[in-house]
């Protein structure tokens, strides 16, 4: 799936934009062996510590999640707030796991010890080009695969309501609606939102928790002041 | 999907989360209500929205009060303030919207949740793109317009005229009658799904051959393309194969998926000692 890899924008849009993700083989043909969720704890709970804007599991979600009221009080509550807690937890089975950080040290120091500590997953990083051979180069590692983004057809730099795109591409599902974007640009352009608050509520839509709520923020801050 | 007409309460909320656009307050039920050619069934207004439990009624009667003040009754942005979605119980062949729609539901043919398969992301184990070939991904539907079986029917049968053979556990490979004509069971040709992922290998120097007949068919469907381009990298780390045919067709190349090759056979034994490491760096967050 290529959820993490068709984010809309320029390079220099990705500057704070890295997702490091660890995943298992899982045809049997591939013949991997070994306990891979044991593996992909080990993953999350290293990546927490330097400190990722979110976790995700594929299938269990990210740092910020919907919530259920059981009670007609819970529409004046406050909102939740992200939790890795949550989603080290809730990690039942193998899958994609990933962490999302907004700033180089962070990534690379965080690729440089994954490399040391081994675990034998295969482990990728969706930014861009030059970001991700940054983080080898600092980690001592050549790149093994790439998988190129050649952006989406017919679909220019400039488009209207390009950072509503923007925003709804950071869900690679499709999970996060561009109606919906654009109505957290116009609540934050009104003052009706903070830009944090409008990007944890896009967040919450995103099933996989690749959502950079950073790169959000900072898209909306643009998109308040009306940057082309 | 629908919307149970007692408890919703016309808030509007749910509109703009439909990543299809097909939810609406219909005028004269003054209820939302699902377009369900257009619906897809990715469920993220059920699992995206968060859930309150107002008394639908009340919500009714406040609304219609504070209205003839011209002030708003909102809800959180996403939030459904009366719990009213409701999953259906989906049959043949509606169901595969909601395998290739929503993540969360993984393919009976391939075991893997999504729309494709592990492509390069595990190139280190499997080997599956190996030196001197190119895996492409053409994925249809985003952003946030969707497409139909017949759309990706349209791109198969190019692709196999032009004797390409697809990834055989790629799950719109398993929904074709015949994969050499690129035919996909017409039982499913008008379903709409949110995206989807036709996934093929060829050796580089059919690169520039395989994107010219991409651009060919794009023309004739109703929805949007992207593609993905796998390639192994040399012993460096470098890609100068590839990368130099895709710029001359005037790809600007930004994005990419960088496997790091950390991938092995075996996975690591946690019960055995950690290797042993320099203490971590000291970062900003």
């Amino acid at each position: 799936m290529t959820n993490t890899l068709h984010r809309y924008g320029t390079a220099e849009s990705f500057v704070d934009d890295y997702i490091v993700f660890s995943l298992p083989a899982k045809s049997k043909a591939a013949g991997q062996k070994g306990d891979a969720l044991a593996a992909q704890k080990r993953f999350m709970e290293l990546a927490a510590e330097y400190k990722p804007v979110s976790l995700g599991d594929a299938l269990k979600g990210g740092v910020l999640r919907p919530t259920k009221s059981t009670s007609i009080f819970g529409h004046w509550g406050k909102r939740n707030k992200p939790s890795f807690k949550a989603v080290l937890d809730g990690m039942t089975k193998a899958g994609t796991m990933a962490a999302v950080f907004d700033n180089r040290a962070a990534a690379e120091a965080f690729v440089k010890r994954i490399k040391d500590e081994d675990l034998g997953l295969s482990v990728n990083i969706s930014s861009s080009i030059e970001n991700a051979k940054n983080c080898c180069k600092a980690a001592g590692i050549p790149r093994h695969s790439i998988a190129y983004s050649l952006g989406f057809e017919q679909v220019g730099d400039n488009v209207p309501s390009k950072q509503a795109v923007m925003l709804s591409t950071m869900c690679g599902h499709g999970m996060l609606s561009i109606n919906f974007a654009q109505k957290m640009i116009s609540f934050v352009r009104e003052n009706r939102r903070s830009p944090d608050e409008a990007a944890h509520a896009m967040s919450r839509f995103c099933s996989c928790g690749i959502f950079n709520t950073t790169r959000a923020r900072r898209i909306l801050e643009e998109a308040r002041i009306g940057v082309k | 999907m629908r919307i149970n007409p007692k408890k919703c309460v016309a808030c509007g909320n749910c509109t703009y989360v439909c990543p299809m656009g097909a939810i609406y307050i219909d005028p004269l039920l003054q209820r939302a209500t699902i377009n369900r050619d257009e619906c897809v069934e990715c469920y993220s207004c059920y699992n995206g929205l968060s859930k309150e439990v107002l008394p639908p009624a009340t919500v009714r009667f406040v609304r219609r009060t504070l209205a003839n003040f011209r002030v708003r009754f909102e809800p959180e942005p996403d939030v459904c303030p009366t719990t009213a979605f409701e999953p259906d119980e989906l049959t043949w062949p509606r169901v595969v919207r909601r395998a290739f729609s929503d993540p969360r539901v993984p393919h009976e043919s391939t075991g893997v949740s999504g729309r494709g398969t592990e492509e390069v992301k595990t190139n280190d184990v499997t080997g599956r793109v190996g030196i001197g070939e190119v895996g492409f991904t053409i994925e249809l539907g985003r952003p946030g317009i969707g497409a139909r079986f017949r759309d990706f029917q349209e791109m198969s049968r190019a692709l196999a005229a032009a004797g390409v053979s697809f990834e055989k556990n790629n799950p719109i490979s398993t929904l074709m009658t015949d994969t050499t004509t690129g035919d996909i069971r017409s039982d499913i040709l008008n379903e709409k799904v949110m995206s989807a992922i036709i996934e093929i290998k060829v050796p580089v120097s059919r690169t520039e051959e395989i994107i010219r007949i991409i651009w060919e068919v794009e023309k004739r469907i109703p929805t949007q393309v992207v593609i993905g381009v796998g390639v192994r990298c040399d012993e460096e780390g470098e890609e100068t194969v590839v990368a130099p045919i895709l710029e001359k067709l005037g790809y600007n190349l930004r994005r990419a998926k960088t496997n790091i090759g950390l991938g092995r056979k075996e996975i690591r034994d946690l019960t055995k000692s950690a290797p042993q490491t320099e203490k971590k760096e000291l970062v900003h967050a």
